[in-house]
């Protein structure tokens, strides 16, 4: 039975949802006073994808992202305050402060990569599932990928492979319509991800993905056929990137959205609403949900300024592997 | 030891069959390696290993080369073939971006125990899109292993390390060495990357020599000999790790060196060689290295001028005469230099 979107379903989403947000914003502070490095790209607007279909998936189920990773990172278990060190450069982070924003990795918890290659995560994940299929496991594979990844040659090529070989794998498509400083409409005559696909006959569709229950009751039928050895399948979810492709784009290219549109499509904003009209849920505890999320970042920032930055002998350590694997 | 009569293609193919015999985790995949690829590389291994085993892929470089890597790093040993390295440029960015960079950006949680096998050089008449020699590219990105045998023992020794090997290697083989008959063991020895072998010793000039050179600089030295020059030849064997040490001592003895290999001169690996040598041996070196290599130009597809591009045996003995004072070194090229000063 595909996992029913529920009281205690809608619940455990909205927190996580909450915790990408307080962390998304506090990553945004922290950028302006260059406590955080590099390119910072924030998933403001997306938490619903990360933690609905996340929240669904076994920890030993298999996840890839791309550069915008932090709410997938932290929607598949990998800890808030070890994300916020690996952001910090400090050698308490998930990669030892070797990764970055871009890079993240927890295998502990799934997270088999991300990239900051656009498309580059998609042929690793196909490798991930066949490792599953060879073992016996039941594992299933998912990989995030925005739409600007839909015109790289890796996405035709892997999508052809993953349907000739049937492989137990979800592509997650975030469609938000922009890639980096271009409109979707400006890249390709083809709007709709899962109109690319169509041909090769595989499951498909597309959800709203502001509409946290759409993206639940979807990936949640997927991922009962793919639990089933079966695949792949494609959920695209539409979304909206509510900040510039990183921190510090102007944005020049797009008008901001109003703000009255913008709570119309908050997906946080949404799902809060309709759990609280549900009766799911009360108004002190969305609050205490809010709270625990912020007190839960701030403890993440204390941890990480605590950590100290990494031994310079680390880079060299670890180009290679060492012995017989 | 019992030695058999081989051939390196067959050492490769009988290296995969002994690899995916002892390790259910060995999985061969790539275009057409069901039905053993263009040199029979992989021939039977389908039919003994079964097509879950041994998978043909479409042309689709960069994905097979990526789902090797997710395999891999899944627990799979995965040995993937890019037919020709000419090719390998569609797969760069899974190698080089992902392969190379998931160990050290994972703060050591990923590994990739990854083969790349594929093969390279001139000689085909096919042009220039199928017959060159990109290995020094792979040299020069952290992370990747890079391993270019010259005969049948070596190929199947080097074989059985890199698949034992936590890291991606790239495996370059090339074709002219394929169908010689060569003897080796019967039971090969693993080789242990990073180890050079000194094919022929020599008191007068060392020359490094890599892949298909090695067998150019061996005929090379037997001409030297006639003149009383004993030519020392090196295979570094792996250029990632190399074996400086071997070399430098050779070096040290013979204070003259020629560095030879069949890509193009410029921005070669025998470049790098070079550098280092200059830096560990400069002391000892009583002559400016030498270098083979090929001219910076694709390779040629018609037949006169494939054989002029390509270097070999005459090119190596060439150079260990003018290393050796014994030769005046060619006129400076009349054709300008690719490398403009300002």
């Amino acid at each position: 039975m595909p996992a029913a979107w529920d009281g205690d379903a809608a619940t455990t989403v909205l927190g996580t949802m909450w915790v990408i947000r307080c962390f998304e914003e506090r990553v945004a502070r922290l950028k302006r006073s260059f406590q955080v490095h590099g390119l910072i790209h924030l998933s403001i607007g997306g938490e619903g994808v990360a933690a609905g279909v996340c929240g669904q998936l076994r920890e030993d189920d298999a996840v890839y992202s791309g550069h915008r990773a932090h709410g997938h990172a932290i929607a598949k278990g990998a800890p808030v305050d070890r994300v916020m060190a690996e952001l910090m450069g400090r050698s308490d982070g998930l990669c030892r402060g070797l990764g970055g924003s871009m890079h993240l990795v927890d295998c502990e918890h799934g997270l088999m990569g991300a990239t900051g290659v656009v498309g580059g995560n998609l042929p690793l994940a196909l490798g991930t599932a066949l490792a599953a299929r060879r073992r016996g496991s039941d594992q299933v594979t998912v990989v995030f990928f925005g739409d600007g990844a839909v015109q790289a040659g890796h996405f035709n090529e892997s999508v052809n492979l993953a349907a000739l070989w049937e492989l137990p794998l979800i592509f997650v498509c975030e469609n938000n319509g922009v890639a980096e400083f271009t409109s979707r409409a400006e890249h390709s005559r083809v709007q709709r991800v899962s109109d690319v696909v169509a041909p090769y006959g595989f499951a498909r569709d597309t959800v709203d993905g502001s509409d946290v229950p759409a993206v639940w009751d979807s990936f949640a039928r997927m991922l009962e056929i793919a639990r089933g050895g079966r695949g792949p399948l494609l959920l695209e979810c539409l979304t909206h990137r509510r900040r510039g492709h990183y921190e510090g784009d102007a944005q020049d290219y797009r008008d901001p959205l109003a703000e009255a549109e913008w709570e119309r499509r908050d997906p946080l904003a949404r799902l809060q609403a309709d759990a609280l009209a549900q009766g799911w849920i009360d108004r002190p505890t969305v609050d205490a949900l809010h709270s625990a999320a912020l007190a839960e970042v701030e403890r993440a920032v204390e941890f990480a300024r605590a950590s100290p930055f990494p031994e310079l002998g680390v880079a060299a350590e670890l180009v290679y592997a060492r012995g017989p694997h | 030891m019992t030695a058999v009569e081989t051939t390196f293609v067959k050492a490769i193919n009988d290296g995969l069959a002994r690899a995916m015999r002892a390790d259910e985790r060995v999985i061969v995949l790539g275009e057409d390696v069901a039905q053993g690829g263009p040199y029979t590389a992989t021939a039977g291994l389908a039919q003994e290993f079964g097509t879950e085993r041994v998978l043909n892929t479409p042309i689709s470089e960069g994905a097979v080369c990526g789902v090797a890597i997710g395999a891999a790093q899944a627990g799979l040993r995965p040995v993937v073939e890019i037919m020709f390295i000419d090719f390998l440029t569609l797969a760069l960015d899974q190698l080089v971006n992902q392969a190379a960079k998931a160990h050290f950006m994972s703060g050591g949680q990923l590994s990739v125990p990854l083969v790349l096998r594929t093969q390279g050089g001139a000689g085909g008449r096919a042009g220039a899109q199928h017959s060159q020699s990109l290995e020094a590219w792979l040299t020069h990105v952290p992370g990747l292993k890079v391993v270019m045998p010259s005969c049948a023992a070596d190929a199947a020794g080097l074989l059985h390390s890199a698949i034992a090997d936590p890291n991606p290697v790239v495996f370059v083989e090339n074709k002219a060495l394929y169908f010689r008959r060569e003897m080796a063991p019967a039971e090969p020895a693993p080789v242990p990357l990073g180890r050079a072998r000194t094919v022929r010793a020599g008191r007068d000039v060392t020359v490094v020599a890599l892949s298909r050179l090695v067998g150019e600089a061996l005929e090379a030295a037997e001409q030297l000999a006639q003149r009383g020059i004993e030519a020392e030849v090196i295979d570094p064997r792996t250029l990632t790790p190399l074996d400086l040490d071997t070399i430098v001592a050779s070096v040290r003895r013979t204070e003259h060196v020629v560095v030879a290999h069949e890509a193009v001169c410029i921005g070669g690996f025998g470049a790098e060689i070079t550098a280092e040598l200059q830096a560990a041996a400069f002391d000892y070196l009583d002559a400016p290295i030498e270098r083979v290599g090929a001219p910076f130009t694709p390779v040629p597809v018609s037949p006169g001028l494939e054989d002029a591009y390509r270097p070999g045996r005459e090119q190596v003995y060439a150079a260990a005469m003018v290393a050796l004072g014994r030769a005046q070194p060619d006129e400076p090229a009349t054709e300008p230099s690719p490398i403009v000063s300002p």
